[in-house]
Protein backbone atom coordinates (compact mmCIF):
# COMPACT_ATOMS: atom_id res chain seq x y z
CA UNK A 1 0.00 0.00 0.00
CA UNK A 2 1.22 3.43 -0.85
CA UNK A 3 1.07 6.23 1.66
CA UNK A 4 -0.83 9.33 0.48
CA UNK A 5 -0.41 11.50 3.56
CA UNK A 6 2.04 11.21 6.41
CA UNK A 7 3.55 13.27 9.18
CA UNK A 8 6.83 12.91 11.00
CA UNK A 9 7.31 14.36 14.48
CA UNK A 10 5.13 17.40 13.94
CA UNK A 11 5.63 20.03 16.65
CA UNK A 12 3.41 23.10 16.84
CA UNK A 13 3.67 25.89 19.39
CA UNK A 14 1.33 28.78 20.04
CA UNK A 15 3.56 31.19 21.91
CA UNK A 16 4.76 29.31 24.97
CA UNK A 17 2.03 26.65 24.65
CA UNK A 18 2.95 23.50 22.77
CA UNK A 19 -0.12 22.21 20.94
CA UNK A 20 1.55 19.21 19.28
CA UNK A 21 4.50 17.37 20.80
CA UNK A 22 5.95 15.48 17.84
CA UNK A 23 3.03 13.63 16.27
CA UNK A 24 3.55 11.11 13.47
CA UNK A 25 1.11 9.10 11.38
CA UNK A 26 0.75 7.53 7.96
CA UNK A 27 -2.45 7.39 5.92
CA UNK A 28 -2.63 4.80 3.16
CA UNK A 29 -4.33 5.22 -0.19
CA UNK A 30 -8.10 4.78 0.05
CA UNK A 31 -8.05 4.18 3.80
CA UNK A 32 -9.47 6.14 6.72
CA UNK A 33 -7.51 7.36 9.71
CA UNK A 34 -9.76 8.37 12.60
CA UNK A 35 -8.30 11.12 14.78
CA UNK A 36 -9.83 11.21 18.25
CA UNK A 37 -9.23 13.55 21.15
CA UNK A 38 -10.76 16.06 23.55
CA UNK A 39 -10.97 19.70 22.62
CA UNK A 40 -7.54 21.17 23.09
CA UNK A 41 -5.87 17.88 22.25
CA UNK A 42 -4.56 19.30 18.97
CA UNK A 43 -6.60 17.32 16.48
CA UNK A 44 -7.86 20.31 14.51
CA UNK A 45 -4.39 21.89 14.63
CA UNK A 46 -3.01 18.70 13.10
CA UNK A 47 -5.78 18.80 10.48
CA UNK A 48 -4.81 22.34 9.49
CA UNK A 49 -1.12 21.54 9.39
CA UNK A 50 -1.55 18.57 7.04
CA UNK A 51 -3.26 20.96 4.62
CA UNK A 52 -0.59 23.60 5.21
CA UNK A 53 -3.23 26.05 6.31
CA UNK A 54 -0.89 26.72 9.22
CA UNK A 55 2.85 26.58 9.72
CA UNK A 56 4.63 24.06 11.92
CA UNK A 57 7.62 24.47 14.20
CA UNK A 58 9.29 21.14 13.62
CA UNK A 59 8.74 17.98 11.64
CA UNK A 60 7.57 17.18 8.16
CA UNK A 61 4.35 16.49 6.29
CA UNK A 62 4.31 14.48 3.07
CA UNK A 63 1.47 14.59 0.59
CA UNK A 64 2.37 11.59 -1.53
CA UNK A 65 6.06 12.16 -2.20
CA UNK A 66 5.91 15.93 -1.84
CA UNK A 67 7.34 17.53 1.26
CA UNK A 68 4.39 19.87 1.78
CA UNK A 69 6.29 22.59 3.63
CA UNK A 70 9.12 22.64 1.06
CA UNK A 71 6.82 23.48 -1.85
CA UNK A 72 6.85 26.91 -3.45
CA UNK A 73 3.62 28.90 -3.52
CA UNK A 74 2.76 27.87 -7.05
CA UNK A 75 3.63 24.24 -6.42
CA UNK A 76 1.51 24.35 -3.26
CA UNK A 77 -1.48 25.67 -5.19
CA UNK A 78 -1.35 22.63 -7.47
CA UNK A 79 -0.63 20.18 -4.64
CA UNK A 80 -3.60 21.47 -2.62
CA UNK A 81 -5.95 20.20 -5.31
CA UNK A 82 -5.13 16.74 -4.04
CA UNK A 83 -6.22 17.42 -0.46
CA UNK A 84 -9.60 18.90 0.41
CA UNK A 85 -11.42 19.92 3.56
CA UNK A 86 -14.92 18.97 4.71
CA UNK A 87 -15.67 21.33 7.61
CA UNK A 88 -17.88 20.84 10.64
CA UNK A 89 -20.44 23.47 9.83
CA UNK A 90 -21.16 23.62 6.11
CA UNK A 91 -23.41 26.63 6.50
CA UNK A 92 -20.36 28.64 7.45
CA UNK A 93 -18.17 27.09 4.79
CA UNK A 94 -20.48 27.61 1.82
CA UNK A 95 -20.77 31.13 0.48
CA UNK A 96 -24.23 32.26 1.65
CA UNK A 97 -24.62 34.75 -1.21
CA UNK A 98 -24.09 32.10 -3.89
CA UNK A 99 -26.38 29.33 -5.04
CA UNK A 100 -25.23 25.73 -4.71
CA UNK A 101 -24.32 25.85 -8.39
CA UNK A 102 -22.13 28.93 -7.98
CA UNK A 103 -20.50 27.47 -4.89
CA UNK A 104 -19.58 24.42 -6.96
CA UNK A 105 -18.51 26.54 -9.98
CA UNK A 106 -16.22 28.55 -7.73
CA UNK A 107 -14.45 25.37 -6.75
CA UNK A 108 -14.34 24.03 -10.32
CA UNK A 109 -12.62 27.23 -11.42
CA UNK A 110 -10.13 27.01 -8.56
CA UNK A 111 -9.41 23.44 -9.55
CA UNK A 112 -8.62 24.52 -13.11
CA UNK A 113 -11.38 22.49 -14.73
CA UNK A 114 -12.49 23.50 -18.24
CA UNK A 115 -15.47 25.86 -18.12
CA UNK A 116 -17.43 23.96 -20.78
CA UNK A 117 -17.80 20.98 -18.49
CA UNK A 118 -18.93 22.88 -15.39
CA UNK A 119 -22.69 22.42 -15.85
CA UNK A 120 -22.48 18.69 -16.39
CA UNK A 121 -19.86 18.35 -13.67
CA UNK A 122 -21.96 20.17 -11.07
CA UNK A 123 -24.91 17.86 -11.72
CA UNK A 124 -22.69 14.82 -11.58
CA UNK A 125 -21.21 15.93 -8.25
CA UNK A 126 -24.64 16.38 -6.68
CA UNK A 127 -25.55 12.91 -7.95
CA UNK A 128 -22.47 11.49 -6.26
CA UNK A 129 -23.66 12.81 -2.90
CA UNK A 130 -27.26 11.70 -3.54
CA UNK A 131 -28.80 15.13 -4.04
CA UNK A 132 -31.20 15.81 -6.93
CA UNK A 133 -30.08 18.39 -9.51
CA UNK A 134 -32.94 20.73 -8.43
CA UNK A 135 -30.76 21.78 -5.52
CA UNK A 136 -28.33 23.56 -7.86
CA UNK A 137 -30.48 26.67 -7.65
CA UNK A 138 -30.94 26.63 -3.88
CA UNK A 139 -29.04 28.92 -1.51
CA UNK A 140 -27.20 27.37 1.45
CA UNK A 141 -29.72 28.71 3.98
CA UNK A 142 -32.51 26.88 2.16
CA UNK A 143 -30.83 23.54 2.78
CA UNK A 144 -31.07 21.34 5.86
CA UNK A 145 -27.87 20.61 7.77
CA UNK A 146 -27.47 17.24 6.10
CA UNK A 147 -28.07 18.62 2.61
CA UNK A 148 -25.61 21.47 3.16
CA UNK A 149 -23.00 18.98 4.35
CA UNK A 150 -23.55 16.97 1.15
CA UNK A 151 -22.92 20.09 -0.92
CA UNK A 152 -19.72 20.71 1.03
CA UNK A 153 -18.68 17.13 0.28
CA UNK A 154 -19.57 17.52 -3.39
CA UNK A 155 -17.38 20.60 -3.51
CA UNK A 156 -14.53 18.80 -1.82
CA UNK A 157 -14.55 15.88 -4.28
CA UNK A 158 -14.87 18.08 -7.38
CA UNK A 159 -11.43 17.19 -8.70
CA UNK A 160 -11.09 13.66 -7.31
CA UNK A 161 -8.72 14.48 -4.45
CA UNK A 162 -6.47 11.86 -2.91
CA UNK A 163 -7.25 12.92 0.64
CA UNK A 164 -10.29 14.39 2.38
CA UNK A 165 -9.67 16.09 5.71
CA UNK A 166 -12.97 15.81 7.57
CA UNK A 167 -13.00 18.00 10.69
CA UNK A 168 -15.97 16.86 12.81
CA UNK A 169 -17.84 16.54 9.53
CA UNK A 170 -20.83 14.66 10.94
CA UNK A 171 -20.81 15.96 14.52
CA UNK A 172 -23.38 18.69 14.05
CA UNK A 173 -25.89 16.42 12.34
CA UNK A 174 -28.85 14.58 13.84
CA UNK A 175 -28.26 10.85 14.27
CA UNK A 176 -30.55 9.80 11.43
CA UNK A 177 -28.93 12.30 9.05
CA UNK A 178 -25.48 11.38 10.27
CA UNK A 179 -26.04 7.79 9.13
CA UNK A 180 -26.87 8.97 5.61
CA UNK A 181 -23.79 11.18 5.39
CA UNK A 182 -21.55 8.40 6.73
CA UNK A 183 -22.94 6.10 4.04
CA UNK A 184 -22.15 8.76 1.44
CA UNK A 185 -18.55 8.95 2.68
CA UNK A 186 -18.22 5.18 2.41
CA UNK A 187 -19.65 5.13 -1.14
CA UNK A 188 -17.29 7.89 -2.25
CA UNK A 189 -14.37 6.12 -0.73
CA UNK A 190 -15.03 2.96 -2.69
CA UNK A 191 -15.87 4.75 -5.96
CA UNK A 192 -13.07 7.37 -5.86
CA UNK A 193 -10.48 5.58 -3.75
CA UNK A 194 -10.08 8.72 -1.65
CA UNK A 195 -8.31 8.48 1.71
CA UNK A 196 -9.83 10.23 4.72
CA UNK A 197 -8.22 12.02 7.64
CA UNK A 198 -11.30 11.85 9.83
CA UNK A 199 -11.27 14.06 12.93
CA UNK A 200 -14.00 13.33 15.46
CA UNK A 201 -14.66 13.23 19.17
CA UNK A 202 -17.33 10.56 18.60
CA UNK A 203 -15.81 7.12 19.05
CA UNK A 204 -18.84 5.35 17.62
CA UNK A 205 -18.41 7.21 14.35
CA UNK A 206 -14.66 6.62 14.28
CA UNK A 207 -15.09 2.96 15.12
CA UNK A 208 -17.49 2.62 12.22
CA UNK A 209 -15.60 4.47 9.53
CA UNK A 210 -11.88 4.14 10.33
CA UNK A 211 -9.33 1.53 9.42
CA UNK A 212 -6.77 3.04 11.75
CA UNK A 213 -7.12 5.35 14.68
CA UNK A 214 -4.92 7.98 16.30
CA UNK A 215 -5.82 9.08 19.84
CA UNK A 216 -4.48 12.51 20.80
CA UNK A 217 -4.26 13.76 24.34
CA UNK A 218 -2.78 17.21 25.02
CA UNK A 219 -0.84 17.21 21.81
CA UNK A 220 0.63 13.74 22.18
CA UNK A 221 -0.39 10.64 20.28
CA UNK A 222 -1.22 8.37 23.20
CA UNK A 223 -2.47 5.47 21.08
CA UNK A 224 -2.50 4.50 17.45
CA UNK A 225 -3.03 1.38 15.38
CA UNK A 226 -5.79 -0.66 13.80
CA UNK A 227 -9.15 0.66 15.01
CA UNK A 228 -10.29 -2.75 16.19
CA UNK A 229 -7.14 -3.35 18.25
CA UNK A 230 -7.07 0.09 19.85
CA UNK A 231 -10.75 0.20 20.77
CA UNK A 232 -11.07 -3.39 21.93
CA UNK A 233 -8.08 -3.06 24.22
CA UNK A 234 -7.57 0.62 25.05
CA UNK A 235 -4.38 1.35 27.00
CA UNK A 236 -4.95 5.02 27.61
CA UNK A 237 -7.34 6.09 30.41
CA UNK A 238 -8.83 8.77 28.18
CA UNK A 239 -9.72 6.23 25.49
CA UNK A 240 -11.31 4.05 28.15
CA UNK A 241 -13.43 6.95 29.41
CA UNK A 242 -14.68 7.66 25.90
CA UNK A 243 -15.67 4.04 25.56
CA UNK A 244 -17.79 4.22 28.73
CA UNK A 245 -20.56 6.15 26.98
CA UNK A 246 -20.18 3.99 23.91
CA UNK A 247 -21.18 0.71 25.51
CA UNK A 248 -23.86 1.96 27.87
CA UNK A 249 -26.78 0.65 25.79
CA UNK A 250 -25.56 -2.93 25.84
CA UNK A 251 -25.05 -2.63 29.60
CA UNK A 252 -28.75 -2.00 30.24
CA UNK B 1 -43.97 16.46 49.43
CA UNK B 2 -45.81 15.72 46.24
CA UNK B 3 -48.07 12.83 47.08
CA UNK B 4 -50.10 12.73 43.89
CA UNK B 5 -50.52 9.06 43.22
CA UNK B 6 -50.48 7.98 39.66
CA UNK B 7 -53.79 8.66 37.96
CA UNK B 8 -52.44 6.65 35.04
CA UNK B 9 -52.46 9.85 33.03
CA UNK B 10 -54.76 8.22 30.53
CA UNK B 11 -56.81 11.35 30.00
CA UNK B 12 -54.10 12.64 27.71
CA UNK B 13 -54.10 11.88 24.02
CA UNK B 14 -50.66 10.34 24.18
CA UNK B 15 -50.88 9.45 27.81
CA UNK B 16 -48.37 7.30 29.56
CA UNK B 17 -49.49 4.18 31.33
CA UNK B 18 -47.67 4.03 34.60
CA UNK B 19 -47.64 1.20 37.09
CA UNK B 20 -50.14 2.32 39.74
CA UNK B 21 -49.05 3.58 43.12
CA UNK B 22 -45.81 5.24 42.07
CA UNK B 23 -45.69 8.72 43.56
CA UNK B 24 -45.44 11.37 40.87
CA UNK B 25 -43.41 14.50 41.30
CA UNK B 26 -44.85 16.12 38.23
CA UNK B 27 -47.81 14.97 36.21
CA UNK B 28 -48.28 16.55 32.81
CA UNK B 29 -51.47 15.83 30.89
CA UNK B 30 -52.51 16.82 27.36
CA UNK B 31 -49.89 19.51 27.11
CA UNK B 32 -49.88 21.30 23.78
CA UNK B 33 -47.60 24.16 22.82
CA UNK B 34 -48.04 26.34 19.77
CA UNK B 35 -46.16 29.32 18.41
CA UNK B 36 -47.49 32.06 16.19
CA UNK B 37 -46.04 31.58 12.78
CA UNK B 38 -46.56 33.77 9.75
CA UNK B 39 -49.66 35.93 9.98
CA UNK B 40 -52.07 34.73 12.62
CA UNK B 41 -51.48 31.02 12.10
CA UNK B 42 -50.26 28.98 15.02
CA UNK B 43 -47.99 26.04 14.49
CA UNK B 44 -48.15 23.26 17.04
CA UNK B 45 -44.76 22.03 18.20
CA UNK B 46 -45.93 19.91 21.10
CA UNK B 47 -49.15 18.04 20.48
CA UNK B 48 -51.17 16.84 23.45
CA UNK B 49 -48.38 15.10 25.34
CA UNK B 50 -48.76 13.51 28.74
CA UNK B 51 -45.94 12.36 30.98
CA UNK B 52 -45.63 11.56 34.65
CA UNK B 53 -42.29 12.03 36.38
CA UNK B 54 -41.71 9.63 39.25
CA UNK B 55 -39.97 10.38 42.50
CA UNK B 56 -36.19 9.84 42.42
CA UNK B 57 -36.36 8.32 38.95
CA UNK B 58 -34.81 9.50 35.73
CA UNK B 59 -37.05 10.16 32.76
CA UNK B 60 -35.18 10.73 29.52
CA UNK B 61 -36.70 12.73 26.69
CA UNK B 62 -34.92 11.40 23.63
CA UNK B 63 -35.36 13.10 20.28
CA UNK B 64 -33.70 14.77 17.34
CA UNK B 65 -33.61 18.50 16.83
CA UNK B 66 -37.07 19.93 16.25
CA UNK B 67 -38.86 17.07 17.99
CA UNK B 68 -40.18 19.44 20.66
CA UNK B 69 -38.33 17.90 23.60
CA UNK B 70 -36.93 21.16 25.01
CA UNK B 71 -40.14 23.13 24.47
CA UNK B 72 -42.14 20.38 26.19
CA UNK B 73 -39.78 20.17 29.17
CA UNK B 74 -39.70 23.94 29.59
CA UNK B 75 -43.46 24.29 29.23
CA UNK B 76 -44.36 21.71 31.87
CA UNK B 77 -42.07 23.38 34.38
CA UNK B 78 -43.61 26.79 33.76
CA UNK B 79 -40.70 28.04 31.68
CA UNK B 80 -42.41 28.15 28.30
CA UNK B 81 -40.57 30.34 25.81
CA UNK B 82 -41.98 33.81 25.21
CA UNK B 83 -44.85 33.80 22.76
CA UNK B 84 -45.77 30.18 23.30
CA UNK B 85 -49.45 29.26 23.63
CA UNK B 86 -49.59 26.46 26.18
CA UNK B 87 -52.61 24.34 27.06
CA UNK B 88 -53.11 21.29 29.26
CA UNK B 89 -51.97 20.90 32.82
CA UNK B 90 -48.81 20.11 34.73
CA UNK B 91 -49.49 19.20 38.34
CA UNK B 92 -46.67 19.62 40.80
CA UNK B 93 -47.63 18.88 44.41
CA UNK B 94 -51.22 19.92 43.80
CA UNK B 95 -50.26 23.08 41.92
CA UNK B 96 -50.96 23.44 38.21
CA UNK B 97 -47.72 25.05 37.03
CA UNK B 98 -49.39 26.12 33.80
CA UNK B 99 -51.96 28.20 35.70
CA UNK B 100 -49.63 29.94 38.18
CA UNK B 101 -48.60 33.57 37.84
CA UNK B 102 -44.98 34.68 37.78
CA UNK B 103 -44.71 35.32 41.50
CA UNK B 104 -46.14 31.95 42.47
CA UNK B 105 -43.97 30.22 39.89
CA UNK B 106 -40.80 31.72 41.31
CA UNK B 107 -41.51 29.98 44.61
CA UNK B 108 -41.27 26.68 42.75
CA UNK B 109 -38.65 27.35 40.09
CA UNK B 110 -35.07 27.21 41.27
CA UNK B 111 -36.38 26.20 44.67
CA UNK B 112 -38.29 22.97 44.19
CA UNK B 113 -37.41 22.52 40.52
CA UNK B 114 -33.74 22.91 39.61
CA UNK B 115 -32.58 23.60 36.09
CA UNK B 116 -29.29 22.46 34.55
CA UNK B 117 -28.81 24.27 31.25
CA UNK B 118 -27.02 23.02 28.15
CA UNK B 119 -24.54 25.86 28.13
CA UNK B 120 -23.30 26.89 31.57
CA UNK B 121 -21.72 29.96 29.99
CA UNK B 122 -25.18 31.30 29.37
CA UNK B 123 -26.53 30.64 32.85
CA UNK B 124 -23.64 31.83 35.02
CA UNK B 125 -23.08 35.54 35.39
CA UNK B 126 -19.67 36.23 33.82
CA UNK B 127 -19.14 39.33 35.97
CA UNK B 128 -19.50 37.64 39.34
CA UNK B 129 -17.51 35.11 41.28
CA UNK B 130 -18.78 31.54 41.37
CA UNK B 131 -19.26 31.41 45.15
CA UNK B 132 -21.27 34.61 45.22
CA UNK B 133 -23.67 33.29 42.63
CA UNK B 134 -24.43 30.20 44.67
CA UNK B 135 -24.81 32.26 47.87
CA UNK B 136 -27.22 34.59 46.08
CA UNK B 137 -29.43 31.67 45.05
CA UNK B 138 -29.43 30.32 48.62
CA UNK B 139 -30.34 33.70 50.12
CA UNK B 140 -32.95 34.40 47.44
CA UNK B 141 -34.83 31.23 48.30
CA UNK B 142 -34.38 31.67 52.04
CA UNK B 143 -32.24 28.58 52.40
CA UNK B 144 -29.68 30.11 54.71
CA UNK B 145 -30.18 32.06 57.93
CA UNK B 146 -27.10 34.20 57.49
CA UNK B 147 -24.44 35.05 54.97
CA UNK B 148 -21.98 32.89 56.91
CA UNK B 149 -24.33 29.91 56.88
CA UNK B 150 -24.86 30.41 53.14
CA UNK B 151 -21.10 30.43 52.57
CA UNK B 152 -20.67 27.21 54.49
CA UNK B 153 -23.47 25.58 52.52
CA UNK B 154 -21.95 26.88 49.26
CA UNK B 155 -18.63 25.17 50.01
CA UNK B 156 -20.50 22.00 50.92
CA UNK B 157 -22.34 22.10 47.59
CA UNK B 158 -19.14 22.57 45.60
CA UNK B 159 -17.68 19.53 47.36
CA UNK B 160 -20.85 17.59 46.59
CA UNK B 161 -20.40 18.20 42.85
CA UNK B 162 -16.81 16.89 43.11
CA UNK B 163 -14.93 20.17 43.01
CA UNK B 164 -11.70 19.48 44.82
CA UNK B 165 -10.66 22.94 45.96
CA UNK B 166 -14.00 24.58 46.78
CA UNK B 167 -12.39 27.54 48.57
CA UNK B 168 -10.27 28.45 45.56
CA UNK B 169 -12.97 27.80 42.94
CA UNK B 170 -15.52 29.88 44.87
CA UNK B 171 -13.29 32.90 44.32
CA UNK B 172 -12.97 32.30 40.57
CA UNK B 173 -14.96 33.98 37.84
CA UNK B 174 -16.75 31.56 35.48
CA UNK B 175 -14.23 32.14 32.68
CA UNK B 176 -11.39 31.07 34.97
CA UNK B 177 -12.62 27.49 35.28
CA UNK B 178 -13.00 24.73 32.68
CA UNK B 179 -16.24 23.91 30.87
CA UNK B 180 -16.76 20.73 32.84
CA UNK B 181 -16.27 22.62 36.10
CA UNK B 182 -18.69 25.35 34.98
CA UNK B 183 -21.29 22.66 34.36
CA UNK B 184 -20.66 21.23 37.85
CA UNK B 185 -21.17 24.71 39.30
CA UNK B 186 -24.43 25.02 37.35
CA UNK B 187 -25.46 21.68 38.87
CA UNK B 188 -24.53 22.93 42.34
CA UNK B 189 -26.87 25.89 41.81
CA UNK B 190 -29.60 23.58 40.52
CA UNK B 191 -29.46 21.37 43.62
CA UNK B 192 -28.79 24.06 46.23
CA UNK B 193 -32.40 24.22 47.42
CA UNK B 194 -32.86 20.43 47.58
CA UNK B 195 -35.27 20.34 44.63
CA UNK B 196 -37.73 17.52 44.11
CA UNK B 197 -37.10 17.68 40.38
CA UNK B 198 -34.09 18.56 38.25
CA UNK B 199 -34.57 19.40 34.59
CA UNK B 200 -31.32 18.82 32.70
CA UNK B 201 -31.39 19.98 29.09
CA UNK B 202 -28.53 18.33 27.16
CA UNK B 203 -26.14 19.01 30.06
CA UNK B 204 -23.32 17.09 28.41
CA UNK B 205 -23.70 18.10 24.76
CA UNK B 206 -21.51 21.19 24.95
CA UNK B 207 -18.76 19.30 26.76
CA UNK B 208 -16.04 16.94 25.62
CA UNK B 209 -17.22 13.36 25.51
CA UNK B 210 -15.24 12.19 28.53
CA UNK B 211 -16.09 15.30 30.57
CA UNK B 212 -19.74 14.90 29.58
CA UNK B 213 -19.75 11.32 30.80
CA UNK B 214 -18.46 12.45 34.19
CA UNK B 215 -21.16 15.15 34.44
CA UNK B 216 -23.84 12.57 33.64
CA UNK B 217 -22.41 10.19 36.24
CA UNK B 218 -22.47 13.02 38.78
CA UNK B 219 -26.19 13.65 38.13
CA UNK B 220 -26.86 9.93 38.42
CA UNK B 221 -25.05 9.85 41.76
CA UNK B 222 -26.83 12.98 43.07
CA UNK B 223 -30.37 11.77 42.41
CA UNK B 224 -29.70 8.77 44.59
CA UNK B 225 -28.21 10.82 47.38
CA UNK B 226 -30.78 13.61 47.23
CA UNK B 227 -33.78 11.52 46.22
CA UNK B 228 -34.51 13.82 43.30
CA UNK B 229 -36.39 13.08 40.10
CA UNK B 230 -34.57 14.03 36.90
CA UNK B 231 -36.05 14.99 33.58
CA UNK B 232 -33.12 14.52 31.23
CA UNK B 233 -33.21 15.81 27.66
CA UNK B 234 -30.81 14.38 25.10
CA UNK B 235 -30.41 13.40 21.47
CA UNK B 236 -27.67 10.92 22.28
CA UNK B 237 -28.70 7.30 22.75
CA UNK B 238 -25.47 6.40 24.55
CA UNK B 239 -25.94 9.23 27.06
CA UNK B 240 -29.61 8.25 27.52
CA UNK B 241 -28.58 4.70 28.42
CA UNK B 242 -25.89 6.03 30.74
CA UNK B 243 -28.22 8.21 32.85
CA UNK B 244 -31.22 5.85 32.77
CA UNK B 245 -29.22 3.19 34.52
CA UNK B 246 -31.64 2.08 37.22
CA UNK B 247 -34.38 -0.51 36.59
CA UNK B 248 -37.26 1.97 36.97
CA UNK B 249 -35.79 4.74 34.84
CA UNK B 250 -37.77 5.50 31.74
CA UNK B 251 -37.17 6.78 28.24
CA UNK B 252 -39.69 8.76 26.18
CA UNK B 253 -38.91 9.06 22.49
CA UNK B 254 -40.20 12.28 20.94
CA UNK B 255 -40.92 12.81 17.27
CA UNK B 256 -42.74 15.72 15.66
CA UNK B 257 -44.07 17.06 18.96
CA UNK B 258 -45.39 13.75 20.25
CA UNK B 259 -44.13 10.93 22.40
CA UNK B 260 -44.08 7.91 20.10
CA UNK B 261 -42.58 5.40 22.50
CA UNK B 262 -42.40 5.32 26.28
CA UNK B 263 -41.13 2.63 28.58
CA UNK B 264 -38.38 1.52 30.89
CA UNK B 265 -34.95 2.19 29.46
CA UNK B 266 -34.16 -1.45 28.81
CA UNK B 267 -37.46 -1.87 26.97
CA UNK B 268 -37.12 1.17 24.74
CA UNK B 269 -33.38 1.01 24.08
CA UNK B 270 -32.90 -2.74 23.98
CA UNK B 271 -36.20 -3.86 22.53
CA UNK B 272 -37.75 -0.90 20.70
CA UNK B 273 -41.18 -1.39 19.15
CA UNK B 274 -41.81 1.84 17.30
CA UNK B 275 -40.44 2.00 13.74
CA UNK B 276 -38.82 5.38 14.42
CA UNK B 277 -37.04 4.22 17.59
CA UNK B 278 -35.91 1.09 15.79
CA UNK B 279 -34.57 3.06 12.85
CA UNK B 280 -32.85 5.55 15.16
CA UNK B 281 -31.09 2.76 17.05
CA UNK B 282 -30.17 0.98 13.83
CA UNK B 283 -28.66 4.21 12.48
CA UNK B 284 -26.13 4.28 15.33
CA UNK B 285 -22.72 3.82 13.78
CA UNK B 286 -20.64 0.94 15.07
CA UNK B 287 -17.87 -1.37 14.01
CA UNK B 288 -20.35 -4.23 13.61
CA UNK B 289 -22.10 -2.53 10.68
CA UNK B 290 -20.28 -2.71 7.34
CA UNK B 291 -19.19 0.67 6.05
CA UNK B 292 -21.74 2.21 3.73
CA UNK B 293 -24.61 0.10 5.01
CA UNK B 294 -25.77 2.00 8.07
CA UNK B 295 -29.52 1.83 8.39
CA UNK B 296 -31.21 5.07 7.42
CA UNK B 297 -34.32 6.44 9.11
CA UNK B 298 -36.92 6.51 6.33
CA UNK B 299 -38.21 10.01 5.70
CA UNK B 300 -41.82 8.87 5.90
CA UNK B 301 -41.20 7.62 9.44
CA UNK B 302 -39.46 10.83 10.45
CA UNK B 303 -41.97 13.24 9.02
CA UNK B 304 -45.12 11.23 9.68
CA UNK B 305 -47.25 13.38 11.95
CA UNK B 306 -50.19 11.05 12.27
CA UNK B 307 -48.90 8.94 15.11
CA UNK B 308 -51.81 8.26 17.41
CA UNK B 309 -52.07 7.81 21.16
CA UNK B 310 -49.74 5.50 23.02
CA UNK B 311 -50.93 1.96 23.47
CA UNK B 312 -49.45 -0.41 25.97
CA UNK B 313 -47.63 -3.37 24.41
CA UNK B 314 -46.26 -4.83 27.62
CA UNK B 315 -46.37 -3.64 31.24
CA UNK B 316 -44.82 -0.18 31.36
CA UNK B 317 -44.06 -0.04 27.64
CA UNK B 318 -46.31 1.98 25.34
CA UNK B 319 -46.00 2.70 21.65
CA UNK B 320 -47.86 5.02 19.29
CA UNK B 321 -49.46 3.45 16.28
CA UNK B 322 -50.46 5.10 13.02
CA UNK B 323 -53.89 6.65 13.03
CA UNK B 324 -56.33 4.87 10.73
CA UNK B 325 -57.35 8.12 9.11
CA UNK B 326 -53.86 8.36 7.67
CA UNK B 327 -53.65 7.74 3.95
CA UNK B 328 -50.92 5.15 4.10
CA UNK B 329 -50.99 2.23 6.48
CA UNK B 330 -47.38 1.24 6.30
CA UNK B 331 -44.95 1.66 9.13
CA UNK B 332 -47.36 0.81 11.92
CA UNK B 333 -46.59 -1.50 14.76
CA UNK B 334 -44.24 -4.20 13.65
Amino acid sequence: MSTVLSAENVVKRYGSFTALHGVSFALEKGKTLGVVGESGSGKSTLGRIVMRLMTLDKGKVFLGDDDLFALSRSELRVARRRIQLVPQDPRHALNPAMTVKDNLFFQLRAQGIARTTWNAKAEELLGQVSLPADYLHAYPHELSGGQAQRVAIARAIANKPEVLVCDEAVSALDKSVQAQVLNTFAELQSSLGVAMFFISHDLAVVEHISDDVLVLNRGTAVESGRTRDVLSNPQDPYTRELLAARHSVSAL
Amino acid sequence: MSATTSPLSTSSASGAQLPPGVPLVLDATTVSVAFRGKGSKFSTVVDSVGLGLEQSQVTVLLGESGSGKTVFARSITGMAPRGARVSGSATFDGLDLLALNGRELRKVQGNRIGMVPQDPNASLDPMRRVGGQIIETLMQHGKAASKAAAKERMLELLTLVHIHEPERVAKCYPHEVSGGMRQRIAIAIAICCDPELIVADEPSSALDASVGVRVVQLLDDLRERLNTAILFITHDIGIAALIASKPNDRVAVMLGGRIVELGFAHQVLRNPKHPYTRALLAAEPSAEVARGSLAVVPDEVRTERNWGPLQEVEPGHAVASLLDSSTDQKGGLA
